[in-house]
This record gives structure tokens, sequence and C-alpha cells, in this order.
């Protein structure tokens, strides 16, 4: 099953390596992994999307908290998490396509944000299934280049994490 | 006062209580040994090799608890200490390993003997640290021993480079450390350990399964009042041995790969299974699927991420095993007649039990006047203090030491369990020495493993450290034969030592002495005059070449399908 954990580590040197060290080197997946300092400049968050069985799911979790640089470590299950995801797509359009691309970057509340003669890049922001959705769309009017930037997540609620 | 980094570092390991360290000398370190020359809280011990020298500070620690301490210059010196640094991680020993490292201007340059030993040792230490400022040496250093001791123990390592030992600041140590992201359990959940005491209570065939994490969590005492208060029968693994003694009727011995029979049975046959500081490392539990088909599982470990890695529990208690079991004994104190009732429900479990022991003793044939392996382990025991350190080697004397010598008290095994490391009897016993320069400590090496480190005679010789030396000699990586023999149609590969070496000249070559046994009835003799002769000595016995290591759980076969006799 797809998990989406977001981990606090102390923004210190050599941190992302120890997690990503510790996936590669005990055969967990990375789907997708995205940093960056939080409000609390010495507090960095990652969101981390992963994949496997419970017992799996639960020795990521434990392994991520006995890193010492990690501070505090959220197993997000669905329902309880607001995912977002920001793609940067390149797609050529000519012609009649330019309409095309247009129209569904309007469906998606997308921006255009550089267009030359021959193409226009969208800026797409929303729930990984919504840039999957979006892309789908896209891809047959051709796709040239695509970024992810994969998913942050936060809590719903009034409850906070604090950093 | 201002001081040196390299100065600041020595008065921190002070302030640490180290008192003696190991440690080799180069260009990223000259800094710091000119200020040791003058420094004199603390013993220096140069070893040979820089991995014997981490070995050494790891035996250093497995015989004191203590942290052990190595230090080595930048590059070949830091990669050198890669293996002692491993081995100590996979068996939980706390250490602090300080390289040198090249001025931090040149880092990422590769200058002269770089190498970015922060990245090399990450998957190996528990934690590392790359200092960058003079100010911060006493605030890691601080942080590197608590984290280094604390929790589940492990090594750290302390990378400093050249600029920042000869930097100057003022010296302050810091008293205590807080982490907010490092805050080991130290209490056992106190629900969780009443649930505990009423599932033993209730079970008709219990089994305490004690491993590494007793000793070095200091709960043999605790471990052994509760296993006889309530005539409980124990089992150690590798690491565990001296935990609960051998010589104990309610003693089952070594369990797993090459335990006992009956400890096996034991395993397979019970209702509940007590885990006590142990991980159920593969070589215990045999084909995972039929590993104490019919217990429930208690699993005591400081370390959340040993309960369920490999099999599954029905009742976990996080937190240091001395806490875990003390709170245990004081519930039981409330119990007194369900204790009663508790031993009356047992009898028939310690009966079966009796009856395995009888069917199939630990034990071994005595042929012909070869010296057979197991026997000189008897003799050890028989003939040294009852307070000997004995640090092993890795093969199959390891094992025969470990099944026949008969521990009785933590500590007094050391032994690379996890990573089973040739090459670490040698200096381990040597950093036990060196701990204890009054107690008897013996080193018991296959051939092989005896040379990947035999260049330490010299450290031994050197620091007057009269660890007396037993080379198991089949000429043989006999471990590796015995497989060869049983799984590879007796094909031996490469275990051949072709070359007899001459131990005795080897020994002399280095101003120790030598003794060579060829016959049983040479053996006793032989220890005799080693433990009576001053100084290292080696002991040589020619034994049995193609012994073997029984009973064998052969890898991936469950626990009770054991070769007994092949
Ligand atoms: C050739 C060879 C053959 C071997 N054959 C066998 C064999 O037949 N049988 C066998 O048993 N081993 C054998 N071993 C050793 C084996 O590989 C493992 O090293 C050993 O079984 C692990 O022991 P352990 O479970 O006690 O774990 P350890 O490595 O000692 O781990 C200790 C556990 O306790 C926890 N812990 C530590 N401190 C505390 C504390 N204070 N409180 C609570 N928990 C704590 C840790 O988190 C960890 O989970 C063999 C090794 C070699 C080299
Ligand atoms: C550094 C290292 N290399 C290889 C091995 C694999 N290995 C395990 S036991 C063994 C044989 C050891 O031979 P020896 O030291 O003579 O001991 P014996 O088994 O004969 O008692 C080998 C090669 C190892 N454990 N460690
Ligand atoms: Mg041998």
């Amino acid at each position: 099953m797809r998990h989406t954990i977001t981990v606090l580590v102390e923004n210190e040197f050599g941190v992302l390596s120890r997690v990503a060290g510790l996936f590669s080197g005990r055969g967990f997946n990375i789907d997708s992994l995205s940093v960056a300092p939080t409000n609390d400049e010495t507090i960095s968050r990652m969101t981390i999307v992963t994949r496997g069985d419970d017992q799996i799911l639960e020795q990521i979790s434990k392994q991520l908290n006995k890193l010492v640089d990690v501070i505090k470590v959220i197993d997000f299950t669905e329902g309880e998490v607001i995912e977002r995801e920001m793609a940067l797509v390149k797609v050529t359009a000519e012609d009649a396509a330019r309409a095309e691309v247009l129209r569904i970057a309007d469906i998606f509340r997308a921006k255009i944000i550089d267009v030359t003669p021959k193409s226009f890049t969208v800026e797409a922001t929303g729930t990984p299934e919504k840039i999957d959705a979006i892309l789908e769309l896209l891809r047959p009017l051709g796709l040239k280049e695509l970024v992810r930037t994969g998913p942050v997540a936060i809590g719903r609620g009034a409850k906070a994490l604090k950093g | 006062m201002k001081m040196t980094g390299a100065r600041i570092l020595l008065e921190c390991l002070k302030r640490e209580g180290v008192d003696t360290v190991f440690g080799y000398p180069g260009g990223t370190v000259i800094n710091l040994y000119d200020e040791l020359f003058s420094f004199k809280d603390i013993r220096h011990i140069l070893p040979r090799h820089e991995q014997a020298g981490v070995h050494a500070a790891d035996g250093f620690a497995r015989a004191t608890g203590r942290v052990g301490v190595a230090i080595a210059t930048s590059g070949p010196g830091a990669t050198n200490t890669v293996t002692g640094i491993a081995t100590a991680y996979m068996d939980s020993i706390p250490l602090v390993v300080i390289t040198g490292q090249v001025p931090t201007a040149l880092i990422g340059n590769d200058a002269f003997q770089e190498v970015d030993i922060i990245g090399i040792t990450r998957p190996c230490t528990k934690h590392n640290f790359l200092v960058k400022d003079v100010k911060d040496i006493a605030t890691i250093i601080k942080k590197a021993f608590y984290i280094a001791r604390t929790g589940r123990p492990g090594p750290v390592l302390v990378d400093l480079p050249k600029d920042v030992q000869i930097a100057t600041a003022e010296f302050e140590y810091p008293e205590s450390i807080e982490l907010r992201s490092y805050k080991p359990t130290v209490e056992g959940h106190p629900k969780q350990v009443e649930k505990a005491v009423s599932m033993l209570l209730a079970a008709k065939k219990p089994v305490i399964y004690v491993g590494g994490g007793a000793i070095s969590g200091d709960a043999a005492g605790e471990l052994t009042a509760l296993a006889t208060r309530l005539h409980i029968p124990v089992t150690t693994t590798l690491m565990g041995l001296g935990s609960f003694p051998e010589d104990d009727p309610l003693s089952l011995k070594l369990l797993g790969m090459h335990g006992t029979y009956f400890a096996n049975m034991a395993v397979t046959n019970c209702d509940l299974l007590v885990a006590v500081g142990a991980r159920f490392d593969d070589r215990v539990t045999g084909k995972i699927a039929t590993f104490a088909p019919h217990a429930k599982i208690i699993h005591m470990d400081v370390d959340p991420t040993s309960i369920r890695k490999n099999v599954r529990v029905d009742l976990p208690i996080v937190g240091q095993v001395k806490e875990v079991l003390g709170r245990m004994l004081k519930s039981l104190d409330e119990s007194g007649d369900k204790v009663a009732a508790f031993h009356a429900a047992i009898e028939p479990w310690l009966a079966e039990i009796e009856g395995w022991k009888q069917k199939h003793p630990m034990t071994y044939k005595q042929t012909s006047s070869v010296i057979k392996p197991q026997f000189v382990i008897q003799k050890l025991r028989e003939l040294s203090a009852p307070d000997a350190i004995v640090a092993t080697d890795v093969g199959q004397h390891q094992m025969w030491t470990a099944q026949f010598f008969g521990f009785r008290e933590p500590r007094t095994l050391l032994s690379s369990g996890g990573l089973g490391t040739m090459g670490f009897g040698l200096p381990a016993a040597m950093g036990a020495q060196a701990a204890f320069p009054n107690r008897q400590v013996i080193a018991v090496c296959g051939d092989g493993g005896f040379q990947m480190n035999l260049q330490e005679m010299a450290t031994l010789v050197q620091n007057r450290l009269p660890v007396k030396i037993v080379i198991l000699n089949n000429n043989f990586l006999g471990m590796v034969r015995q497989w060869q023999e049983l799984f590879f149609d007796k094909r031996y590969s490469q275990t051949c030592m072709e070359l007899p070496i001459d131990f005795i000249k080897l020994a002399e070559a280095f101003g120790a002495k030598g003794f060579q046994a060829t016959k049983s009835d040479e053996v006793e003799a032989t220890i005799k005059k080693a433990f009576e002769t001053p100084g290292p000595v080696i002991m040589e016995f020619k034994i049995a070449r193609e012994e073997k290591v029984l009973p064998m759980v052969p890898a991936g076969a469950s626990l009770n399908e054991m070769v007994l006799n092949a």
C-alpha cells in the first residue's frame, strides 16, 4: 500500500543522505521525497511517499525514528491528510493544439507560465491524482518535458505539528 | 583557558572517564599525538593495525561495559577501522572512534589521504559527526559518548579535520546533554509488564531466550532471579552466554544453528517464549515459519526496530531489560500463591526437557589420542581462573568454545557474533587485558583467523599484556570446510591451509613463548605450563582435522531438524 510519511529532522549537514541511505540500505522503496526547512529553521521537513505491507511500514517508521537526527515521524493514512504536488509540463502546442492545451489547463486551473510559437509550459498544482489526470490529457498532444515535485503533505484540522 | 582543538579532545576524553585508548598516528592526527605526548592522564596503546585497534577498543568495551575509544589517521587509517566499527555495530558495542581528516578547506578535493569516512561509515555506525569548528568539539564528544552508551549501544565516529585540531578555543565541558531527536526508552510500559507477568504465570511450557541485551544492559542478576524464582528454563544466544550460569540445572545453554538439542527442542515445543534483549537472528531461528510454532512470544528490547523485525510478537515491551525484569520481579512478590501453582503446573514440562537432556546431551567422541578440540575447551575451563575472560575468533573453534566452556558470568565471553569477523579474537583479548591487567585473558583462535591479526603479538609483548593464546590448529578454514563436507561433496575449495606454520617460532620472533601439543595427554600439561608462564603465550593444539561442530541446523531448516551425528 502507498503511504505518505512526514519526517521532521534536524536541519543538519548529511541528514538527507542518512534518510536516503536507510531506504536503500534496507531495501525500502521511495516513490518520491521532498524536503525543505520549516518555519523553525533548525528543523527540516521531509515528505516521503513509499510502499509496502504493514510490517514493512512499521519497520520504516521505527527505523526512521531510530536515526539520531530524526525528531518525529508521522505515517499519514488515507483521509487524515491533505496532499499537494506541483508539475511543470512542457507540451507541444502548434495550430489547433494550442487551444486544446489552453482548454485543458483551464479545466484543471493550471497556469501557462511560458509560451513559444511551438510550445506551452504549464504549471499544475493539486493532488497527485489530479496531476496524473492532467498529464493523461496532455500526453497525446505531445509532452516534451515533465518535472514533478512529489507531494507535500499536511494533516487536516486545527492540530499542528511543531515546526 | 584557551586550548587547541587537539587538547580539547583529550580533555573531553578524560572527563568521560577514558583512561585507555588504542590509536595509530599519521599526518592528520599528528597534532593530536603531539598533545598526547605531554598528556599523562590517558594510556595510549599502539596496535600494529588500525583494525586491531578498533577490535581492542571493542574488547575493552565488552569486558568492562564502558565505552571503548580508538584513534586513526585519515584515509587508509580511517578505512582500516571500518571492519572494526562494523563488528561493534552488529553486536551493539559502545565505541567512540576518532579519525583525523584533511583540513576543512580541502575536504572534497581528493586531497592526500582524504576519504569520506562519514559517508563510508554511515551504515555501520549508530551515528557519526564531522567537526567543522573547534568550538563544537566539546559538545560533539559529549554527544558521541552519550549516544554510544545509551539506548541500544553502538559505535559513534567523530571525524576531526586537522585545522580544527590546531585552532584554539575556550574549553568548557558540558555537564549534561539533551537531544530532542534522541530519547531512548528506559522503562517498559507498566501495563505491558503486568501483562507479561500474567502471561508467564499462565504458561505451562515457558522458555526464556536471552541475548546480548541482558549483558550490555547489566541484567544478569535480575534474569537469574526471575528464572530461579519461577523455575523457568533459560537458553542463551551466542551473545547472551554468561548472562545465566550454564552449570545451573535450568540452563539449556546455546540455542540455534549450533545450539544444544534440548534448547532447540524446548524452543520448538514451548507455549511461551520470553525474549530478553535478543534479536531473533537467522542463526537462532532457523526457518522462521517453524520457529517456536506453538508459542506466544513476549519480546523485551530497548530498540523498537528489533521487535517484529523477523518474527511475530504477541507482547512487545520496549525498555531496558534491567528495568523491565526488575518490575516483573516486584510484581511477582505480590503473587505468592500463584507462583506455587505455577511451579506445579510446569513440572511436566521440566520433566520433558530433562528427557531431551538425557537423550542427547552436549557431547563428543574421544576415539584415539588425537586431540579433540572440545576436550581442549573443557580443560581450559577446568584449569583457568573462575573469572577468566575468553575472547574467540570466528569459526569452528568459536562454536566449540560456546558449546563446551560453560560460561557463568556476564562479560566473560567476547565474540564477534553478528558480523562474524575473523581476526577479532586476538585484538579483542588485548583490549580486555588492557582493561584488566590482573585477570586471566584467553584468546581462542583458529589457525586461519589468528593469521588475520597476528601482528598484534608485538603489541602484547610491548605493552606487557599477558594474553594466553590458544590456537586450535586444524590447518583448515574449518568452518567453511565443514560446510563443504556436508553440502558440497567434500570439495575443499581453498579451505586447506597448505603451508604448516611454526607457531612456536612465530611466538619467539615476537619475544613471546610458544608451546605445542599434538596428543590428548599433552593438553593439560600444555595449558598449565602456559598459564604459569608470565607474558603472552601461544598454545598450539594440533586437533582432529576434520572434526565437525555438532549439532547443526542446516541453513534454512527448522530448529528441530538438527544434524546430530554426521
Ligand atoms: C560462525 C557463527 C555461528 C553462529 N551460530 C550461532 C548459534 O548457533 N546460535 C546463536 O545464538 N548465535 C550464533 N551466532 C551468532 C549470531 O550470528 C548472532 O550474533 C546472535 O545470535 C545474536 O545474538 P542476540 O540475539 O543476543 O543479539 P545481539 O546482537 O546481542 O542484540 C542484542 C539485542 O538486545 C537489544 N538490547 C541491547 N541492550 C539492551 C538493553 N539494555 N535492554 C533491552 N534490550 C537491549 C538490542 O536492541 C538487540 O535487539 C553465530 C555466529 C557465527 C559467527
Ligand atoms: C574476515 C572474514 N573472512 C571470511 C570469513 C568466512 N569464514 C568464516 S569461518 C571461516 C574459517 C575460519 O578458519 P579458522 O580461523 O582456521 O577457524 P576454524 O573454523 O578452523 O576453527 C571463514 C573463512 C569470515 N568469517 N571473516
Ligand atoms: Mg582452522
